[in-house]
């Protein structure tokens, strides 16, 4: 437990910063993207945008599984909230999403609905058994990281012959992700800023590996480190993108080599495959639709599937008007440039996603951030209350 | 009751099974519990004489008045319980109003089917606490709702007390250039909560901070009769509490974050479950703001008190008519410290 304090000694972050300052080309920007939230978070938190020059400049990209999940997909499992047959488990951040009409599952539960707020697939299992009587569903989210957990329940629903637990799939990919910033046209219409270089993210590749970035960095000739989640290792990842672009290197590094391999972890990987298949397209929140970027439930498995047993569909819907989450989840747009942000939009009233999760470049712009705008929003107070 | 057969009056009923509608009916029932648990335990001549309510002559100086409703879950928790902290909860709402805590009074929700043997250990652990802090508990009242209709026990505690003549404590009064102080290390209690819950069960050697800081705010006073806010920074954390204090106030804070008091399990918790330690719950510990000219003397008498023995100054008021609590991080950063937008988790305190 002590390596946290080591990886955050103020002096070795003055030594990196110093070594930033003076590799740095002053004649270059450096427009480096953390694709993950657990990045946003760290950089905000701990100010580490302060310790860099001014031509280095963090992007927040899209990499909080719950900002991008679309909010067809919301109303989906406010649908099944409100089957009361259903008991719905959660976690935590999911249950404030604005859906359509600003619903969510939050208020569902408020009217009734039988929604729980879960720390891990196990809780769900353990109430499916406990509660023979109710359909339990798992409302599952996130990327390559929170996928395995998902793949054991359902191998251990299924060995156990559970009847009432299914799982409600949302399980997406990060490289098809990465891949779709820098090439889809209507991403590259609406304006993205030139991105010199990524922090890859380092829980994701603790399961795949560094080897899928590969590929991604020779193709777009952008570097890609994969960072792990304490400021320091951002600030030193940050080094490494800025010594490959001076020296006009464009290859994957591992700077959490600590944790990750270049193989990543098979046996979890094999997990996955036994369990997920691809789908061929997928909606993401801000991204729309990228190909080959989420999972579904394999045939084998189909009896734990909720969208097959309670015949899930979902229609296009769309996010509120003026919300700029889609051009913020891209990098285009930064959150104080929403007309909404801090005058309707704040933590506790949230109109996007992006102000929900902590991890959400919104809410971490308002929460650690905002003093930076030195004048705070006058219409807020009275805008929030209408 | 030794002269008569208890056969005919009704004896002591026995402190094993579980809490019966009939305990809250008013009746015979619930005089036998109030008698066997509350009076037996809590034991002084103003509960004894047994009237709906406690009088006694009031002291010279300004009368402060606090009530808290205490509904934490576990009702047991690593170092303390519901009723150790429903007393020191209290006494403290007093205490920081710079007062002399003089009485508290206790009033138990309980649901039908709370095992009696642990209500009993609340009590004595509550019996405990009021007497350590000498602060006796004089009057109270007990209610019993349907199974499913309560969490076991609600426990709703008021307190009474004295501010000393010349100590005017109050949210609103501190200044730019003024030192804030804390007593010691953040977040014991919230993680010692954690440690503890069903879902989150971790090993951890963190006890709650738990106590009576009145003691410790006696000192203080009596040193320094011009400290200006005084706030026990409870659920909502550190983080919420100075919020509260800055926006009384009209002043900026600035922290110091590698100044504040934190203990490598309680960070460790925290990294682990994704959470601020800033805004997790304390019991123990106090907030105070001074003069710059009071603040080496204060944090002398608070380190030589047990309660205070980790004080340390974490920052400072500034002019902001923003009110923002900003912190220069352990990194050589800065950030915003904002109010806590929902909560961290449901209900640790
Ligand atoms: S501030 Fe709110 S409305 Fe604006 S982009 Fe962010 S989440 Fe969307």
């Amino acid at each position: 437990m002590k390596y946290v304090d080591e990886f955050r000694a103020g002096d070795l972050a003055q030594g990196l910063a110093a070594a930033i300052a003076r590799e740095a080309d002053p004649s270059h920007t450096y427009n480096v993207m953390e694709f993950c939230g657990g990045h946003t978070h760290a950089i905000f938190r701990y100010g580490v945008q302060d310790l860099m020059p001014a031509n280095l400049r963090f992007v927040h990209g899209p990499g909080c599984p719950v900002c991008v999940l679309p909010i067809g997909r919301v109303d989906n499992a406010l649908e099944l909230a409100g089957d009361p047959r259903v008991t719905l488990c959660t976690y935590g951040d999911m249950m404030r999403v604005p859906a359509t009409g600003r619903r969510s599952l939050l208020k569902a539960k408020a009217e009734g609905a039988d929604v729980r707020m879960i720390y891990s697939t196990q809780d769900a299992l353990r109430i499916a058994v406990e509660n023979p009587d109710r359909e339990v569903v798992l409302f599952a989210i996130g990327f390559e990281t929170t996928t395995p957990p998902t793949a054991v329940v359902l191998k251990q629903a299924a060995a156990a012959g559970l009847k009432n637990f299914s799982v409600f799939c949302n399980h997406v990919l990060t490289p098809a992700a990465i891949t779709h910033i820098l090439e889809s046209p209507e991403v590259r219409e609406i304006g993205t800023v030139a991105i010199d270089g990524f922090l890859g993210p380092s829980h994701v590749s603790s399961v795949i590996g560094s080897q899928p970035y590969e590929f991604f960095a020779q193709e777009y000739q952008r570097p890609v480190v994969i960072a792990g989640f304490e400021p320091l290792d951002v600030m030193q990842a940050t080094l490494m993108i800025i010594r490959q672009l001076n020296d006009g290197r464009h290859e994957v590094e591992n700077q959490y080599a600590r944790v990750v391999t270049r193989e990543g972890n098979r046996k979890a990987q094999a997990l996955v495959a036994e369990v997920f298949e691809l789908r061929s397209s997928f909606e993401w929140r801000g991204l729309g639709l990228v190909p080959y970027s989420a999972l579904r439930i394999r045939p084998q498995f189909a009896a734990f599937d909720a969208e097959l047993r309670f015949g899930v569909e979902t229609k296009p819907a769309r996010d509120a008007k003026s919300c700029e989450c889609p051009s913020i989840l891209r990098g285009a747009k930064k959150p104080t440039d929403c007309k909404l942000f801090g005058t309707v939009c704040a933590p506790e009233s949230p109109i996007g996603s992006c102000m929900v999760s902590s991890e959400g470049a919104c809410a971490a712009y308002w929460t650690y951030g905002r003093f930076r705008q030195q004048t705070r929003p006058a219409a807020r107070s009275t805008e929030a209350a209408a | 009751m030794t002269a008569h057969d208890a056969r005919f009056v009704g004896g002591a009923i026995p402190l094993s099974g579980s809490v019966d509608m009939m305990h809250g009916s008013g009746g015979r029932a619930t005089a036998e519990l109030v008698q066997a648990l509350f009076v037996r335990h809590f034991d002084n001549p103003m509960l004894r004489a047994g009237n709906d309510q406690a009088a006694f002559q009031p002291p010279a100086g300004r009368l402060v008045i606090s009530t808290d409703g205490h509904v934490v879950s576990p009702i047991f928790f690593p170092g303390g319980d519901i009723g150790s902290l429903a007393v020191h909860g209290t006494i403290n709402d007093v205490a920081m109003a710079g007062a002399r805590p003089l009485y508290l009074s206790a009033a138990f929700i309980l649901e039908q089917g709370f095992p009696l043997a642990d209500l009993e250990r609340i009590v004595v652990s509550m019996a405990a606490a009021s007497r350590l802090a000498g602060v006796p508990i004089v009057t109270g009242d007990t209610k019993v709702v349907e199974r499913g209709k309560g969490d076991g026990v609600f426990i709703t505690t008021t307190g009474v007390g004295v501010v000393p003549e010349g100590v005017d404590v109050s949210g609103d009064k501190a200044r730019p250039g003024d030192v804030i102080l804390l007593n010691g290390s953040i977040g014991d209690h919230g993680v010692a909560i954690l440690s503890k819950r069903e879902n989150l069960a971790f090993e951890t050697e963190i006890v709650s901070d738990s106590a009576a800081l009145h003691g410790l705010v006696a000192d203080m006073v009596a040193a320094v009769p011009g400290i200006r806010v005084l706030r026990d920074p409870t659920r909502g954390g550190l983080a919420s509490t100075l919020n509260e204090i800055a926006q009384q106030s009209r002043v900026g804070l600035r922290l110091d974050e590698a100044a504040i008091p934190m203990k490598a399990d309680v960070r460790a918790a925290c990294e682990l479950l994704g959470l601020d330690p800033l805004y997790i719950a304390n019991e123990g510990k106090l907030i105070a703001i001074c003069a710059p000219a009071d603040a080496d003397r204060l944090l002398a008498v608070m380190r030589a008190h047990p309660l205070g023995q980790e004080a340390a100054k974490i920052g400072e008021a500034v002019a902001d008519d923003l009110a923002f609590v900003q912190m220069r991080t352990a990194f050589g950063g800065e950030r915003n410290v904002d109010w806590l937008a929902g909560e961290q988790l449901p209900r640790i305190c």
